[in-house]
């Protein structure tokens, strides 16, 4: 049985919101895609042989946990957010920066070890690996880091309210920063798996 | 229209979308989109409207068709002429014909260049970019009745990425070491290095920035069709509703945005390779007799990440043509398609059988045999929804009173040319068979006709059929049906002969065969397929003039809905501006295929349906 459907309305803004958020999800289903193939290149190569065996600095693995804080602390700040307790949101906010900043440094001394080990970008391929997956996701965590300045600016300079246009921006930028540390804690859990 | 008696008129349609459309008010509120229709650069050059972004894309692959058309003419110049005298084209060629006592030959390094940009701007600009980009754009808003697509920014960066990727490799034509010649596969280590041949330099590189710039477009792009399909069809459009165009479009995105970025990664590695010295594909090479450093790597592993793209591409090259040809054929069929739900479930086992396959590109490249055997499974079966597809085709027009226009008949000239090039891919699938025919003409006739030729069918039928709803005008149906016949004739004397070359054995990517006493007699069929291959072209261009004398000349539409269709991208104004609709979107109260139903020719979407027929179901 199928109804007639007469003189329906909606407002096209709210409908465009939606739209984009569900964009930015097939945007990170792509992005996952770069990653996975990478990683499964990367099961094959290994099976193949002739594979220098190493092992990681332990910051690539602690700066797994840091992540995922890092996640916890812009969770908490969106709550606030929603909650109007802009105090607190924009503390959160700036935390989550400065986490994302650190996370960074992180990186650059694992790379930096790496190096002192005798593991460069050239040579056997178990290290180019390393050095192109994590520095692939460091190159988008520059963009999310980006986007969170853009946010903290807005926050101080943006009167203290709560709309539905920041609210979405932030919806955005959380969404792209969980799915940052969901791509850090795979690729330590792979290694920790093949290891 | 003479056949649509019973057209619903311009007031009616008005009138149905008035009484029961969808208002969102788009008109009431202040549009960033509304700024940019204003000047001249922000309209017709960064424009965000999805109609003009089509027209973009439409013009720039036209341009990419007649150049990759032109250098196809050349290289089989060579393979039909190996010995005339080609010091006629130093003109355009320069260098690249070397000219000795008068008599000039073809530079054999730039013969495997003309090759390998052939095949790249004709699979990616013009049968990706031009086809899906074109066609996505102008329907799915149209169709699925949205104002534009959800992010028209991003719509309008898509093509600014595919008009760089253009200007990229459009530039390394003319680089002194030449564009890219490894073939347009791009295999490690001809493409790893640098030094391996002169256009694995620089030519390579701009060939590289290309592609990324590419796929970044064909990303954009995705992301924006899948987005729209799923969030902003108009009330009543639920997905049993959608023509099999925007289901075409729509699956195709989505193996896109799968596949690409696979592409992207083995080009990611590709890079690291060639600039900062890693050794991902790279194994114990000599170059010049002596060995280089890097050791560790596997060509193999490219091939993989290549084909896990290749492949799924022939798919987004076909399926959206296939969308094309079912809608004008069930439109000019003035009968419902049959088995719509059976459509739309095999173009999604097409896709989804797509990524199971790639390895039957492989079968030589020294994979496990048994691992081949799952690939030869998976690839027979993709036989099945494709011969689904075909017939449901031949089942819609069969007993119609068909409609005989340049669209049309382009529609069935597509289902012939997927069917002769869709038994040999059988053949191909088995490794068995594949071990003889690998690198072969057969090969190269296979995918010419499947996805080359039929891909331009489904194209042309597209552009006959929507010609009128891009530019208000119509295309000159004689000279329509003239570039058909042509090109018919002309494709089929080009590769039927080339299918026997290489059961025969003759090998693809050579310059020259006098070196093979065996492949002396076929100098007469190579002769015959590049005239062949020269006439098919000047049929092109009938269709070039006759296109862009039409968008200025052309007969004019007088009525929105010329070909009585019943979809809804014809109940907008002639001229329809930006918001697509001037009123209210129009709400959607039945399937797109209801022709020649309860003693009328169509009756369109928007129209309501009576009580009798809300009780029987679709
Ligand atoms: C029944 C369906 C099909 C089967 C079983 C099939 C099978 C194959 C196989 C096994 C090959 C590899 C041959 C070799 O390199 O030795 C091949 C090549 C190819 N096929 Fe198909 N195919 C089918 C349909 C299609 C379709 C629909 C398209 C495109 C729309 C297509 C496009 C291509 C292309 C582009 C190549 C060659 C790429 C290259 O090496 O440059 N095929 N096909
Ligand atoms: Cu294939």
């Amino acid at each position: 049985m199928v109804t007639t459907i007469k003189n329906t309305e909606a407002d096209s803004a709210a409908r465009l919101f939606q739209a984009k958020r569900f964009a930015l999800w097939i945007g990170i289903a792509g992005m996952m895609m770069v990653f996975t193939s990478l990683t499964s290149a990367y099961i094959v190569r290994k099976a193949a042989g002739n594979w220098l065996e190493f092992k990681l600095p332990d910051i690539f693995f602690y700066n797994a946990l840091l992540a995922i804080a890092s996640s916890v602390v812009l969770q908490a700040s969106y709550a606030a957010f929603k909650r109007e307790k802009f105090v607190l949101y924009k503390v959160l906010l700036a935390l989550t920066l400065l986490m994302g900043v650190a996370f960074l440094l992180g990186q650059y001394s694992g790379w930096m070890q790496l190096v002192d080990m005798g593991i460069f970008l050239q040579g056997n391929p178990s290290g180019s690996f390393v050095f192109v997956l994590s520095g692939l996701h460091a190159l988008h965590l520059l963009v999310g880091l980006t986007s969170l300045s853009v946010a903290l600016f807005q926050a101080l300079s943006l009167p203290d309210r709560l709309t539905e246009r920041r609210k979405f921006r932030f919806e955005l930028t959380l969404t792209f920063w969980h799915f940052l540390t969901f791509l850090w804690v795979y690729l330590m859990a792979l290694w920790m798996y093949l290891a | 229209m003479a056949t649509t008696t019973q057209e619903v008129s311009k007031h009616q349609i008005d009138q149905l979308i008035e009484e029961y459309g969808y208002d969102d008010h788009f008109h009431e509120h202040h549009h960033e989109g509304d700024k940019y229709q204003s000047g001249f650069i922000q309209k017709y050059i960064f424009s965000q409207d999805h109609k003009i972004i089509a027209r973009q894309f439409l013009i720039t692959g036209m341009i990419w068709g007649i150049l990759g058309g032109l250098m196809s003419l050349i290289f089989r110049l060579q393979l039909g002429f190996p010995e005339g005298n080609m010091a006629w084209l130093k003109p355009l060629l320069g260098k690249w014909i070397i000219v000795n006592d008068g008599i000039g030959t073809l530079d054999p390094e730039f013969y495997y260049a003309l090759v390998t940009i052939h095949g790249t701007v004709i699979v990616f600009f013009v049968l990706t970019a031009g086809l899906s980009g074109t066609f996505s754009n102008l329907l799915i808003p149209l169709q699925i009745g949205a104002r534009d697509m959800a992010s028209p920014f991003l719509n309008m960066l898509s093509y600014w990425f595919f008009f760089l990727a253009s200007v990229v490799m459009f530039v390394s034509l003319f680089l002194s070491t030449g564009p890219f010649a490894g073939g347009w596969v791009a295999y490690p280590p001809l493409s790893a290095l640098p030094e391996a041949s002169s256009g694995s330099g620089a030519g390579m590189t701009l060939w590289l920035i290309s592609l990324v710039l590419f796929v970044v477009s064909v990303l954009l792009g995705g992301i924006n069709y899948i987005t729209t399909v799923l969030n902003l069809r108009t009330k009543g459009m639920n997905m049993w509703r959608l023509p099999l165009t925007i289901w075409s479009f729509f699956i195709t995105a989505i193996i896109g945005l799968l596949s690409f970025p696979v592409l992207a990664a083995g080009f990611f590695l590709l890079m690291f390779d060639r600039l900062l010295g890693t050794s991902f594909y790279l194994n114990e090479i000599f170059i010049n007799g002596h060995a280089l450093d890097r050791v560790g790597g596997s060509p193999i592993l490219y091939q993989h990440l290549f084909w896990f793209l290749g492949h799924p591409e022939v798919y987004i090259i076909i399926l959206p043509a296939m969308g094309l040809v079912s809608e004008v054929m069930s439109t000019h069929a003035r009968k419902p398609i049959f088995g719509y739900k059976a459509m739309v479930y095999s173009i999604a086992s097409i896709g989804f059988l797509s990524f199971l396959v790639w390895a039957h590109h492989m079968y030589v490249a020294g994979i496990n045999p048994f691992i081949a055997n799952f690939f030869i499974v998976f690839t027979l079966i993709i036989a099945v929804p494709s011969a689904v597809k075909v017939f449901n085709w031949i089942t819609t027009i069969y007993g119609s009173s068909y409609r005989f226009n340049a669209a049309s008949m382009f529609a069935v000239g597509f289902v012939s040319m997927f069917i002769s090039g869709g038994l040999t891919g059988i053949f191909l699938g088995n490794a068995v068979l594949d071990i003889p025919l690998h690198d072969t003409y057969f090969v190269v006739a296979h995918f010419h006709v499947v996805m080359g030729v039929a891909a331009f069918f489904g194209m042309f039928a597209g552009i006959y059929h929507w010609f009128p709803k891009m530019f208000g005008r119509f295309m000159d149906e004689t000279l329509g049906k003239l570039h058909f016949w042509g090109t018919l004739i002309g494709a089929y004397a080009v590769f039927i002969p080339m299918h026997y070359l290489g059961m025969a054995g003759v090998a693809r990517r050579y310059y020259k065969f006098d070196n093979f006493d065996a492949f002396s007699h076929f100098a007469g069929i190579n002769k015959f397929i590049t005239i062949a291959a020269i006439i098919t072209f000047v049929f092109q261009l009938i269709f070039v003039i006759n296109f862009f004398y039409s968008i200025w000349k052309g007969r004019k539409m007088t009525s929105r809905n010329p070909w009585g269709s019943t979809t809804l991208e014809w109940t907008t104004p002639i001229h329809a501006g930006h918001g697509n609709w001037p009123g209210k979107l129009p709400a959607v109260q039945r399937w797109p295929y209801d022709y020649s139903k309860n003693g009328r020719d169509f009756i369109p979407q928007i129209e309501p349906q009576s009580d009798a027929e809300k009780d029987e179901f679709h």
